[in-house]
């Protein structure tokens, strides 16, 4: 009745934990795309990354600004100069009034091919310090054929768990029923600009109703990006194929392990009853000295998930491209008819 | 009666004969949202325009940054050591953009503007000056770039002024974004693929069919024709390659043929990573 309609008093409020929303949607700025693609096709093929900068509201994750990151070299004292860099862009931005919380990094990539360990170890990094990080892919190859490749990816939780306490067997996989599709989680991306942007770009639009983009995208020639894509995926494949011979040998040695301890333990049985014959101690049936009872590690399937990623993206670029030249194909046939 | 006196008043016009600058979307969006967070006293944003000078002698202005100052009626107060730090911060990234000029909101130029610009003229040669109207106030939003120019009397400097400069706003950054996804004040989902094949085809459509039109009509006499738009028309239907039916045929299905095998590949592949998922996670080890 009245009670809960009192005013809480500000300890109980501030005691009261928040309820952290899952995020839904990445709310991005025109000007931040436009940064982003202007920097990745400027040093393309070379990859490059940058910092984003927004706000948290909600569910929903405003990226507001973007600044990039010098390419790193590999020299010591030059690490302590990109921390510095990063201060004093931030320094610089925030006062000229720009939101200068971080809400994540954007990175390059070249034809999808962006799961590595490294990513999901900055995305730790990141996660430890910020509530809510988003990573924000994008693929300057895809877009000379008139597609915006801009993906919003996160770390699932429950891979974040399983991350943190390193254990990626079988079993633990299998409990939380977690497979290569989990590890990633692609966030819709939604896209804002203020009036006054909107006004300009209204206003300052070429008259002719064909862009720059339309002639990207009815291009016929798509042979060299689904050659290099083909090329990619034979790689990868090779590489699963690799970690799976890796599982074939674990497995192929614990099966000889175990073999090994049965006849030693026939062995020690037999020992045993010679010994309760002759009126003896029996011996222990178990001896942790014993080499053959040392436990074999199983290997993480953290890479071959990673792989199994990789290739599923590839066959997905691999599809969308194959869709997109089977219109010009038709488009092409009935306009040669006509 | 100095009859052989007479001085001439010169406008020195031969270094700025060709010169021009070029745009780049980016700025603009970097104006704009300078101008739109700028601090409440504030009328009007200042900042520096980063790019590089093109062999040709074309200013090509690629990115810039706000730089906070203070105006009173009197005087002007950038801050300099901003403008440095920020300067310096932004080579680090891309060494090559230098800078080429300045920017501020609102039309025309300024008297305090050519304190600034004598300021801007120390660290380049020729800075270029670029004024963004955010304010609408001719109904539409002005962009112009101004150069400085000096006006001298025989030997004597006089004054200098500030002369326009052709300006190209070409978006072609923008247009490969799209300018749909620019223009309106919220989009809710990125386009995919097919969507924006599907709208480059009806593009593709509409313009065929204005074609179509204004042949109809120049035929029935509706509109006078006019030879070179005639030319252009022939030649671009001549591009058409004159393949016999059969060897279009052929070249036709022989792509589509590759596509689908690419497909049945992919497709296979995925059906592979299934299996050893399952194969992989789903034995028990006894």
């Amino acid at each position: 009745m009245a009670a809960s309609s009192a005013p809480r008093s500000f300890l109980q409020v501030a005691a009261t934990e928040e309820v952290v929303s899952p995020l839904r949607v990445v709310q991005i700025e025109g000007l931040v795309i436009l940064k982003i693609i202007k920097h990745c096709k400027e040093f393309s093929p070379a990859l490059v990354t940058g910092q984003l900068l927004g706000l948290d509201v909600g569910s929903v994750l405003e990226v507001t600004n973007c600044f990039p990151f010098p390419i790193r070299e590999e020299d010591e004292e030059i690490e302590a100069d990109g921390a510095n860099y990063q201060l004093e862009m931030m320094r610089c931005l925030r006062e000229v009034n720009v939101d200068n919380n971080t809400v994540g990094w954007y990175q390059s990539t070249i034809l999808g091919s962006y799961q590595t360990v490294e990513l999901i170890e900055t995305f730790m990094n990141y996660q430890e310090n910020i509530r809510r990080c988003v990573c924000i892919i994008y693929d300057p190859s895809r877009s000379n054929q008139g597609v915006l490749a801009l993906k919003a990816l996160k770390l699932s939780d429950s891979f974040m768990e399983l991350y943190r306490a390193n254990s990626f067997t079988g079993e633990k996989l299998r409990e939380k029923n977690l497979s290569w599709v989990d590890i990633f989680e692609e966030i819709p991306i939604k896209v804002s600009n203020s009036a006054l942007i909107s006004a300009f770009m209204t206003e300052l639009e070429a008259d002719t109703p064909v862009t720059q983009c339309d002639y990207d995208r009815l291009q016929l020639s798509s042979n060299p990006y689904m050659e290099r894509n083909m090329e990619f995926l034979i790689e990868c494949m090779d590489d699963l194929s690799m970690e799976q011979q890796k599982f074939q040998y674990h497995y192929r040695n614990l099966s000889r392990q175990q073999a090994q301890q049965q006849a030693w333990l026939q062995k020690r049985r037999a020992e045993n009853m010679a010994r309760k014959a002759a009126g003896e101690e029996p011996l222990p049936e178990e001896d942790p000295t014993n080499p053959i009872f040392k436990p074999i590690p199983e290997p993480s399937r953290l890479e071959s998930f990673l792989i199994t990623n990789q290739i599923a993206n590839y066959c997905n670029q691999i599809n969308g491209v194959a869709g997109q030249s089977f219109n010009r194909l038709y488009l092409m046939k009935a306009l040669h008819d006509n | 009666m100095a009859a052989g006196d007479r001085t001439v008043l010169q406008f020195s016009t031969q270094s700025t004969a060709n010169l021009s600058a070029k745009v780049h979307p980016l700025v603009i969006f970097n104006i704009c949202d300078c101008y739109v967070r700028r601090p409440d006293q504030a009328e009007r944003v200042i900042g520096t325009l980063l790019g590089s000078i093109l062999p040709d002698g074309t200013v090509d202005i690629r990115n810039s940054y706000a730089v906070p100052h203070t105006e009173s009626a009197e005087q002007v107060a950038l801050d300099i050591e901003y403008h440095h730090n920020m300067l310096v911060s932004h080579q680090k990234v891309n060494p090559k953009e230098v800078i080429v000029g300045w920017y501020s909101t609102g039309l025309g130029v300024t008297g305090g503007s050519a304190l600034i610009h004598d300021f801007y003229s120390r660290e380049v040669p020729n800075p270029v000056h670029l004024t963004v109207d955010t304010g609408f106030r001719n109904g539409e939003g002005t962009v112009r770039a101004y150069v400085s120019v000096n006006l001298a009397l025989g030997d004597r400097q006089l004054a200098a002024q500030f002369q326009e400069i052709p300006l190209d706003l070409r978006m072609v950054e923008a247009e490969r974004v799209g300018f749909d996804i620019l223009k309106t004040t919220s989009v809710d989902k990125l386009p995919t693929d097919l969507e924006g094949m599907e709208v480059t085809m009806q593009r593709l459509l509409a313009l065929i069919d204005d074609i179509y039109k204004y042949v109809d009509d120049v035929v029935e006499g509706r509109v006078a024709a006019d030879n070179s738009i005639g030319r252009f028309i022939s030649d671009t239907v001549a591009a058409l390659p004159k393949l016999s039916p059969p060897a279009f045929d052929k070249l036709v299905n022989d792509s589509l043929q590759d596509q689908l095998l690419l497909l049945y590949l992919s497709s296979i592949t995925r059906t592979q990573l299934g299996l050893a998922e399952k194969l992989n996670t789903a034995a028990q080890i006894l």
